[in-house]
């Protein structure tokens, strides 16, 4: 027998991780270790893994990442009327916090319910994620369930009066969050919720939204500059009965990003909206961001929209697999799924993969899915009204992700977003 | 004001010789008028002069009061004060007319030295130009160009004109897709900006627009040339009797 036998890689990275033990999510963390061990870490060879090299992900120590401090601009949401939650490398910093209080909103950190032997968590904690493994598994969600240090817990019990805002801090080089958030908006509630910032060098985060019947969920995360960092990501989403769940996301960095999105739509007449722009240039560091997006229709009347944008230069890598599943019996679901990437030159690269299953005969969904460069038409009306070059690629980079951003309701959010488009493209000319 | 001399251009990919030795003159405060039949090389003119990708000039000059157009970016030409309103204004989703606007302006004061508009100065005289034009504040704040009617976009030209103050408009088939209404909202529009420091080359097929916007000089083009210059007897005469007569004057067959 040999003195050291030789790790899987799932071992080796399970060995670089204190799992944590006991309290309220106790069975909810064994549960998913063990379809962890069952389902294995992802190689190239995976499916859903064909475009993205999940090896940074699947080492045992996050690839190490210098944080970025932006200078050149407040930062986002700064100045909103807001609740306002930080976590620095994965760490609740309550210094910097808010208090944690909002009327008809209850907010509890992950850390500290789990101490509890109960907690109305859960029954949740877990089962959202549990169901978006099939049939696709998705191994850093079963990862991240089974090893979170933290996250938040929220419950929606009526209108937020102002959004939720989480930040996440990236200061450590080496630093390995692995957040889990789960909401659960009750019937009729409403409430938004902020994201944005790099979190670490290597993020993990899972978020589970419940939205019950006639609640209104809107999410609008940005996924912070730095260059270095790498970060996958899960939203799963159960959608009630005549209820709203839309999520925006920007990214105008990063490695790596994988961003995946699986919503349930369980109940009649409900409404799901998923929408990303990203933004890559190569030249400020490698650039790499996948969309992975799994929509189910399991009721009648659902209406699901995604809309991603990607615009790409200097070698930066964006793909997009994208699903409707329209189950036996959802009548009139109204499907729609659009994938576009603008390439700014001849380096850059995309992949999409978009996907219909559909076992209703009464339906209507379509996807489309684009590659192009600017349009030459475009470029010369605008140079010809004396907009030079430069400025008339940003405004024909606006123009392109509009459909995306205008997935935002908010306006005041809206412009908050599109501001930072704005910078980012005037940052990155040439 | 304008001044193009034996300008030969082909297309850059086909050996395709499309403006076969141009030579016009036009004069400050003028409007004159192209006329010609299909394929004669009238637009691909005004793209040259704009600066427009995807032609090659392989002899000849066009300046702009003493400048060469040919050897400047179309955002230079644009600054220098020459103007193309489109035969097809495009669309740009996503960009408000007012940005758009705005930007053009602000980019050409720049190009020129000037300071900027500000936001307060800009908005009043959008507004002004914009009710000549009967322009509402609607179709400001839309996209620039999406779900406009033909005749919305055309009127839309004409304000991006008055808003630039160009010194030479070319006007590439502005009558096209107009009815008679629109056409002379559009031909006031233009009058208005009828300037001794203004030129304007108007193209047209037809001679129905110079009834609305009176040109001093009319010429027709054919295969890449000018063939006739006269006075505004000349559209009429065309009206009246086709190209064919001119063309068979000038020994030019099989371009109808």
């Amino acid at each position: 027998m040999t003195a050291v036998e030789k790790q899987t890689p799932l071992e080796a990275r399970l060995a670089a991780i204190d799992l944590p033990k006991g309290g309220a999510f106790t069975a909810a963390r064994a549960d998913a270790l063990a379809r962890l061990v069952a389902m294995g870490l992802p190689g190239r060879r995976d499916e859903y893994w064909r475009y993205t090299d999940p090896a940074a992900l699947n080492a045992p120590m996050a690839p190490a990442a210098k944080p970025f401090e932006a200078s050149d601009e407040a930062p986002l949401f700064n100045g909103m009327d807001r609740v306002k939650l930080v976590f620095v490398d994965g760490v609740f910093d309550a210094e910097a916090s808010d208090a944690p209080e909002l009327a008809g909103v209850e907010i509890a950190r992950l850390a500290e319910a789990e101490a509890a032997d109960i907690h109305w968590a859960q029954g949740l904690y877990g089962t959202l994620e549990t169901a978006g493994q099939s049939p696709v598994v998705r191994p850093f969600a079963a990862l991240n369930s089974a090893a979170a240090t933290d996250g938040l817990l929220i419950r929606v019990t009526g209108k937020a009066a102002k959004p939720v805002s989480l930040i996440y801090v990236h200061r450590s080089e080496t630093s390995d969050p692995i957040l889990h958030h789960v909401i659960k908006l009750e019937p009729g509630a409403e409430f938004t919720l902020l994201e944005n910032g790099p979190a670490g060098a290597r993020f993990n985060k899972v978020m589970e939204v419940d939205v019950g019947a006639g609640a209104r969920f809107h999410h609008i995360r940005a996924q912070g500059r730095d260059h270095e960092r790498r970060a996958v990501t899960g939203i799963f989403a159960r959608v009630a009965e005549g209820a709203l769940f839309k999520s925006f996301t920007m990214t105008v960095n990063g490695v790596l990003t994988r961003n995946e999105c699986v919503i349930d739509m369980v109940g009649d007449d409900a409404v799901a909206h998923v929408a990303g722009a990203a933004l890559g240039d190569g030249a400020s560091g490698a650039f790499h961001h996948d969309d992975t997006v799994f929509i189910t229709h399991g009721a009648e009347r659902g209406e699901s929209r995604q809309v991603f944008k990607k615009v790409l230069k200097h070698g930066a890598v964006g793909t997009f697999q994208g699903k409707i599943l329209v189950k036996p019996g959802a009548q009139k679901t109204d499907g729609y799924q659009i994938s576009q990437s603008l390439l700014l030159d001849d380096d850059s690269q995309f992949l999409g993969k978009p996907e219909l299953e559909i076992y209703a005969d009464d339906v209507k969904c379509s996807h489309g899915s684009t590659t192009g460069a600017l349009d030459e038409t475009a470029m010369f009306y605008l140079r010809s009204r004396g907009v030079p070059h430069e400025e008339a690629t940003a405004l024909l980079v606006l123009s392109f992700l509009a459909d995306a951003i205008d997935e935002i309701e908010d306006e005041a959010l809206k412009d908050e977003v599109v501001s930072r488009l704005e910078a980012w493209l005037a940052r990155h000319r040439g | 004001m304008l001044e193009i001399k034996n300008l030969h251009v082909k297309l850059e990919e086909q050996d395709k010789v499309i403006l076969k030795g141009v030579d016009l003159t036009v004069e400050a405060g003028k409007v004159h008028a192209i006329m010609g039949p299909n394929g004669s090389g009238k637009s691909t003119l005004s793209y040259v002069l704009s600066g427009r990708d995807g032609y090659e000039v392989t002899d000849g000059s066009a300046t702009l009061e003493g400048e060469e157009l040919l050897d400047m970016e179309p955002e230079e030409r644009a600054a220098a004060g020459l103007f193309l309103a489109f035969q097809y204004p495009v669309e740009i989703p996503g960009v408000g007319n007012m940005t758009f606007l705005r930007t053009a302006v602000n980019a050409q004061r720049k190009a020129r030295g000037e300071e900027e508009l500000s936001a307060g100065d800009f908005l009043k005289l959008v507004r002004q130009k914009a009710k000549t034009l009967k322009i509402d504040a609607e179709m400001l704040k839309r996209p620039v160009n999406v779900g406009f009617s033909g005749g919305e976009k055309k009127r839309n030209e004409i304000l991006q004109m008055a808003m630039l103050e160009p010194r030479m408009c070319i006007l590439d088939e502005t009558d096209s897709g107009l009815d008679v209404d629109a056409m002379r909202l559009v031909a006031e529009g233009v009058n208005a900006l009828r300037d001794e420091n203004r030129s304007f080359l108007v193209i047209t097929h037809y001679q129905r627009l110079l009834d609305h916007i009176k040109p001093d000089v009319v010429h027709i083009m054919a295969d890449g040339r000018i063939i006739k210059t006269g006075g505004p007897e000349l559209a009429l005469e065309v009206e009246n009797n086709g190209y064919a007569a001119i063309l068979a004057e000038h020994g030019i067959e099989g371009v109808l």
